[in-house]
């Protein structure tokens, strides 16, 4: 019952790990052909594996994992997945219904301790409704704002027989978010759009989420308006990095020209972001001039943190539609000597190259690594994954993204050993395409078990790990928040990871000489199987730009010399 | 760099000094939930007041349509409308919460709660708590020669003035059951 649900809601691939109460499932799957399973080593994988395959599709991607251990492991991709607005569904097993609360073998309050991180949850009790119910549950994980799901299915359950219920039979009706925004405030918006001197367009995952569609709509706006934009991280390739009014990435690592935009603007066009604390620095001083519109589909999402001007509550897609029209219908008004001026004043921060770095002498620097790998793969049909600092935000600032659903990134939770597994989920729905994981060690090790995976199933994952023997980000932080003492934050006793790779039947490559660098990448790109690449780099290398914690847009820093005593008291408790 | 220099306690570099100032005034409001009526919809309500930092100050819940598998969740709040306003939409996300109202805006609106009082005193004391409960249209419903428990409905605030008038005769236990409210009119 459970397998043909699945079938029935067009899954194909399913990452998990099996036990005790999932027996009867895995029976089923033994016994199919449709459903191809992938054997992680551990249920964090499964989960993280399933968010790469949804991130990279659009579709829903399915765990199956055990009851207890395996329950509790998938916690950390469940809250990944939330705070990503991920649409994921954990099957989960249960012990037996007549012995639930009996502190059973491998028995955990699977519900209780993913309530708060999930979308929404059930204990399937009835094999009756078994099938309903995992039918509303993609019903719930794909519409509105995505999420994720679990639906705990007690072993007795799994054995016992009763009448299958179709997908379109399946009452789905007390759960329908809103679709269409509000005309009222889009005329508004229209009317604002029209005036603006200095607007920006402010972009973020809801774009993504929202499907191809809105990416296209957004483009078309933007170029027939010519208003600058910038995205979050979870945004990036909503509008083609190549694009004419492309100002990068915004927030504490994004780029000086996109913060500073943010600030000075007189219109923000929020779309389908959620002023997250990375993005606002300093609430009090965020963008001061500017009135502001927030495009959502969530409606708690607005005015949560940032009071909203025009809010319009809708999918992003439908949204943008109505914008273009409205606007077309009204004479494709603009403040055209506004907006020039405007793009003259960005063109004159641009000029300040704040990503200039200086590749020097025998050690690689990160940047310089990964200007190298975007050179040599941003031509092939390339997706990106990443792990968890420095080399997320280097990767974000030095790669450039064409389209949608080509960039997983852990966001919101910030899970370092996120990107190996997610790159596993993302090969898997993508064969024939270069799947690379940027990766630092420390975040790497995390889930390095997970190599087993990829040699099993062949995927050709490569592993790209800037080796700089340290937790890159806490010792940035450690340094210029915490007098330069660099509490645990360096990393010995790594592995050899050329004789791990070889350990685990896969390719290893080592470099840390410039000279080499482009042959070992292209020799990573063109071996057939999985890499583990370790690329070791400048060891105290900061990330910048950055806005200190505590502070508005227009205070970033650049450089290593603007870095004294620029974090006050007040910033350092903040994370 | 300065050393930081955080006084224990001191709220003055919290993160949370970061709120947009929207508006400080801390307002009390009583919501009215109607959801479905399936198990852990009541873990879902209130483990996101406690999850996201909000205010519970009373709370009643019991079904009120049997066929429709519906129960009806009062929960009044305190907080700034910012954070009220928050409430309000987290409890919408929530998938089986079908119907938030806000009954403190949304016109006026009846609130009623029952109290349980039991007084023990002998003498003059008796008397007057008997002479009290009389005047509050508090009703005995159980009686020993050393006791009474008294039963009363009202206002929260009914209630309250009723405990305060009882404390100094002898009050030894309390049950309140939270308040219940409906809007006003036929709308």
């Amino acid at each position: 019952m459970v397998v043909q649900a699945l079938k029935d809601q067009g899954v194909d691939t399913v990452f998990g790990y099996p036990g005790g109460a999932v027996l009867p499932i895995y029976d089923e799957i033994f016994q199919q052909n449709d459903i191809r399973h992938i054997l992680v080593r551990h249920e964090q994988g499964a989960v993280h594996a399933a968010e790469g395959y949804a991130r990279s599709t659009g579709k829903v991607g399915v765990a199956l994992v055990t009851s207890g251990p395996g329950a509790t492991n998938a916690v950390t991709g469940l809250t990944d997945a939330l705070l990503d607005s991920i649409p994921i569904i954990v099957l989960s097993g249960q012990v037996p219904t007549f012995m639930i609360g009996s502190d059973a073998f491998q028995e955990a309050d699977t519900v209780g301790i993913t309530r708060p991180c999930t979308k929404h949850n059930w204990l399937a009790k009835d094999t009756a409704t078994l099938s309903e119910t995992i039918h509303q549950a993609f019903h719930v994980a794909r519409s509105g704002r995505p999420g994720p799901v679990l639906v705990d299915i007690p072993k007795d359950v799994q054995f016992a027989s009763a009448t299958y219920t179709a997908p379109q039979a399946t009452n789905t009706s007390n759960y329908q978010p809103q679709i269409r925004g509000d005309i009222e405030m889009i005329n508004e918006l229209v009317e604002a759009l029209e005036t603006a001197e200095r607007p920006v367009f402010y972009t973020g995952g809801g774009v993504i989420n929202s499907g191809p569609k809105a990416s296209e709509l957004l483009r078309e706006l933007v170029e027939a308006t010519g208003i600058p934009i910038t995205s979050t991280l979870m945004g990036l390739g909503a509008y083609p990095a190549s694009g004419k009014h492309w100002l990068g990435m915004l927030g504490m690592h994004g780029l000086y020209e996109a913060n500073m935009a943010m600030h000075g603007c007189d219109l923000m066009i929020n779309v389908g972001a959620r002023f997250d604390d990375r993005i606002t620095g300093l609430i009090d001083a965020f963008s001061p001039k500017s009135k502001k519109a927030h495009i959502d589909i969530d409606p708690s999402s607005i005015n949560k943190v940032i009071k909203t001007d025009i809010p319009i509550v809708g999918d992003v897609a439908s949204v943008l539609d109505d914008i273009l029209k409205v606007w077309k219908a009204r004479g494709r008004n603009l403040n055209r000597d506004g907006i020039t001026k405007w793009q003259k004043q960005i063109d004159e921060w641009r000029k300040v190259d704040c990503l200039h770095f200086k590749q020097e002498g025998k050690v690689i620097k990160p940047q310089y690594a990964l200007q190298r790998l975007e050179a040599l793969t941003k031509d092939k049909d390339r997706y990106i994954t990443t792990e968890v600092g420095q080399h997320q935000m280097w990767a974000a600032q030095f790669l450039g993204f064409e389209d949608p659903n080509r960039w997983m990134t852990s966001g919101g939770l910030g899970t370092m050993g996120y990107g190996f597994p997610a790159s596993i989920g993302v090969q898997m729905a993508h064969p024939e395409s270069l799947v690379i994981n940027v990766a630092g060690e420390a975040s790497w090790l995390m889930n390095m078990q997970e190599m087993g995976t990829a040699v099993q199933f062949r995927l050709p994952v490569k592993q790209f790990i800037l080796n700089n023997e340290r937790l890159g980000m806490v010792r940035q932080w450690q340094e210029l928040l915490h007098g330069e003492r660099y509490s645990h934050s360096w990393s010995e006793a790594l592995p050899d990871f050329v004789k791990l790779a070889e350990a685990f039947g896969a390719k290893g490559i080592y470099c840390d000489n410039p000279d080499d660098l482009d042959d070992a990448i292209l020799e990573m790109i063109n071996h057939d199987g999985p890499v583990i690449f370790d690329c070791l780099v400048e060891k105290h290398e900061n990330c910048f730009p950055m806005i200190p914690s505590g502070k508005p847009h227009n205070e970033m820093l650049l450089g290593e010399a603007s870095t004294q005593g620029a974090i006050e008291a007040g910033g350092a408790v903040l994370v | 760099m300065a050393a930081l220099k955080i006084k224990k306690g001191s709220t003055k570099h919290s993160a949370y000094n970061l709120r947009p100032n929207f508006s400080d005034v801390q307002e009390t409001h009583t919501l009215a939930v109607v959801v479905d009526n399936e198990p852990g919809v009541l873990a879902r309500v209130i483990g996101l007041f406690s999850g996201r930092g909000y205010n519970i100050e009373s709370l009643t819940v019991a079904e009120i349509d049997h066929t429709g598998h519906q129960s009806r969740i009062t929960v009044v709040t305190k907080g700034t409308p910012q954070v009220i306003e928050q409430i309000k939409t987290q409890l919408g996300r929530i998938v089986p919460v079908h119907q938030v109202n806000d009954l403190t805006v949304e016109g006026p609106s009846v609130e009623r709660e029952l109290g349980l009082f039991k007084v023990s005193g002998a003498g003059d004391k008796r008397v007057e708590a008997l002479r009290l409960a009389d005047i509050f249209r508090a009703n005995v419903v159980d009686s020993t020669l050393e006791s009474f428990v008294f039963e009363i409905t009202g206002a929260p605030e009914k209630i309250d003035a009723f405990a305060d008038l009882m404390r100094p005769l002898g009050l030894i236990e309390v049950a309140r059951t939270g308040v219940a409210a409906l809007s006003r009119g036929s709308a």
